[in-house]
């Protein structure tokens, strides 16, 4: 995969948010992006530019919009009725939107992580191997190669490999939850989005899950919506904050925390509000 | 006892007129006292055991029918061995042999009680049905709960429900008088009433409970299932064969094993048209009886505390413990998936 680098010279696009981002490394990209459910708008005219192999979190309180923004790159709004999108939404270029997109396909590409562990039940085993199933792979040992990698990549192997057929209800949530990361990424997809991943989770839990999430972003393009401030600042590279359905500031994850241009951004991130 | 000012219980910036009576109570009494004063309200305590005697009842009428039922049947060992409920040696004069007869002859000059025609006759009209009733039901079932809109299930819905109100008698004379004779022509069976029409009549009242029941234990799934499964690129197919049907598989095996106890159990039907002949058979084009028919065809012309009349009693006994036995499976299994859930 070829990873060009980031120098100050090749930055060339420069959009309202604030962020410049040369457009090979752009992975997602959005453009007055609206979704309404039914008559209301959920999100306002959003403009994003999301970088390959990098941690992008949103944050906002509760009702921004901000799960609405991540459940638009894997088309999971498409399941609630009367969902109706506007604008663009775009992976490596492609337009995820347009008609002739197979949604199937689309979701083997942006593996998700839900705010709940949702464990199959299951044993581990087929949890993670349920993804690599229904692409095809039917050998054994290939199964296992994939779950085994899958679970070592999920930081979770050493503690379940001897339980692999096990139902995967009797792990504790964190360890649930790090099953669910595996079965994720057991499909190899190229995004992971993770919706407030570790915010049912105790702190060593969560710190593990935190852990995990610097280590794959050496190979995946991951978007986290989060509730906790801390967590934003510690694991993302970019930060996006989200009020009431607009993008009110999105940049650097540093310069968001240290020098937010937005009132409400430090309003926010200060805990005036939210 | 501590008498203390506890004036700090009022909230500040109320007019004490219009607070409440708790705060105003407080400043006369003491606080110990208040807090270990009993509230009694009439109302609320006849309430409470009506509904205790309400629920009692029910389960003291289950257990005085066991208690009858069982009471009644038992009186049946006093005059035959227990033996002759599979079969009996009779002496036949014309070949001039004994011969093990297993038949349901209660009017005959040597009454024979052996229920093996009628268990026969019981589940190849259960069976049959159960069958039947399942495959359509399950399919019925995924499709009200998966697939449908919610206007189609709206409709949908109340309308199978509407089946399970049919009374059987209706049923049982549809079978008789418009279904038979076309599915004898059909199936070319030597008897027009048969196992298999009642089977059929018995699938349209058992149908319904199955397909109502899968279709709840099925949207018992979580939603986030659901969601995890498709978020991994699962069509909707895939999705209801590898994780809501599997997830639901033991609300469906309770469907099925509760709509088996509902096809034991019906009568009026089977009466009508199964042809009633006790036969031991494992032919479902068969003319049979059932347990439940052979109860009401003899009951009205039996007599008062008679060997027979405690066989009768004795046939009920053997189809209530049967229908017991299958709804405390169905009920365990169906703990075992709420657990499974985490419901």
């Amino acid at each position: 995969m070829n990873r060009p680098e980031t120098t100050e010279k090749n930055l060339k696009t420069e959009h309202k948010s604030g962020v410049e981002m040369d457009e090979a490394l752009v992975k997602i990209k959005t453009r007055a992006l609206s979704v309404y459910y039914g008559a209301t708008q959920a999100l306002k005219q959003v403009d994003m530019d999301i970088k390959k192999q990098a941690v992008t979190a949103l944050i906002g309180p509760s009702g921004c919009g901000k799960s609405t923004f991540l459940r638009v790159f894997n088309r999971m709004n498409d399941m609630i009725p009367d969902t109706r999108l506007e604008g663009k939404a775009t992976i490596d270029g492609i337009d995820i939107y347009s008609p002739n997109i197979n949604v199937v396909t689309l979701r083997r590409l942006v593996g998700m992580v839900f705010q709940k562990s949702n464990p199959f039940p299951k044993t581990i085993f087929d949890n993670v191997a349920y993804g690599p199933k229904l692409n095809g792979v039917t050998n054994r040992s290939q199964l296992e190669e994939i779950v085994e990698r899958s679970l070592i990549q999920a930081a979770i192997w050493d503690e379940v490999k001897d339980r692999l057929h096990r139902s995967a209800m009797e792990l504790s949530g964190g360890q649930q939850q790090r099953v669910c990361i595996a079965r994720a990424l057991a499909v190899s997809p190229e995004i992971l989005l993770m919706d407030e991943p570790a915010s049912a989770l105790d702190p060593i839990s969560t710190a593990k899950i935190e852990e995990l999430i610097h280590d794959l972003k050496k190979e995946y393009t991951i978007v986290i919506v989060t509730h906790n401030m801390q967590q934003a600042a510690r694991v993302s590279d970019y930060t996006g904050f989200f009020l009431l359905g607009e993008l009110i500031e999105f940049d650097k994850t540093e310069r968001i925390f240290e020098v937010p241009k937005d009132k409400r951004t430090e309003d926010y991130i200060t805990g005036r509000f939210g | 006892m501590m008498a203390q000012d506890i004036g700090w219980l009022k909230p500040p910036l109320v007019d004490s007129s219009s607070t409440p009576s708790i705060y105003r109570m407080t400043r006369r009494g003491n606080l110990s006292q208040l807090l270990t004063l009993k509230t009694f309200r009439a109302g609320e305590w006849i309430v409470e055991k009506l509904l205790a005697a309400a629920g009692m009842i029910s389960i003291l009428f289950i257990a005085l029918i066991f208690v009858f039922l069982f009471k009644e049947a038992l009186q049946f060992f006093k005059t035959v061995s227990p033996m002759d409920l599979i079969g009996k040696w009779v002496y036949d004069e014309y070949d001039e042999k004994w011969v093990f007869k297993t038949m349901w002859q209660a009017i005959s000059s040597v009454p024979k009680y052996s229920l093996l025609p009628l268990l026969c006759g019981s589940f190849l009209v259960a069976f049959p049905s159960t069958v039947i009733s399942a495959v359509f039901g399950i399919g019925c079932g995924i499709y009200l709960s998966e697939v449908a809109s919610d206007k189609t299930r709206e409709v949908l819905k109340p309308t199978l429900e509407l089946f399970a109100g049919i009374p059987s008698v209706v049923i049982g004379f549809f079978m008789l008088m418009v279904a038979a004779t076309p599915l004898q022509d059909i199936f070319h069976t030597k008897f027009r009433m048969n196992a298999f029409v009642g089977a059929l009549g018995v699938t349209i009242v058992a149908f319904p409970i199955i397909v109502t029941l899968v279709e709840d234990s099925l949207r018992a799934v979580p939603k986030a299932l659901r969601e995890a499964s498709y978020a991994l690129g699962a069509t909707r197919w895939q999705t209801i064969w590898r994780t809501t049907l599997p997830a639901a598989i033991s609300g469906v095996s309770a469907a099925c094993i509760l709509g088996f106890g509902r096809a034991l159990g019906e009568t009026m039907i089977v009466l009508m048209v199964t042809g009633n002949a006790a036969l031991v058979t494992g032919n479902v084009f068969s003319t049979v009886r059932s347990l439940t028919a052979n109860i009401a065809a003899e009951m009205g012309y039996v007599e008062h505390q008679s060997e027979h009349y405690y066989a009768l009693f004795l046939v009920g006994a053997v189809l209530f413990v049967i229908t017991f036995v299958l709804n405390i499976f169905a009920e365990i299994i169906l703990n075992r998936m709420r657990r499974k859930l985490r419901m």
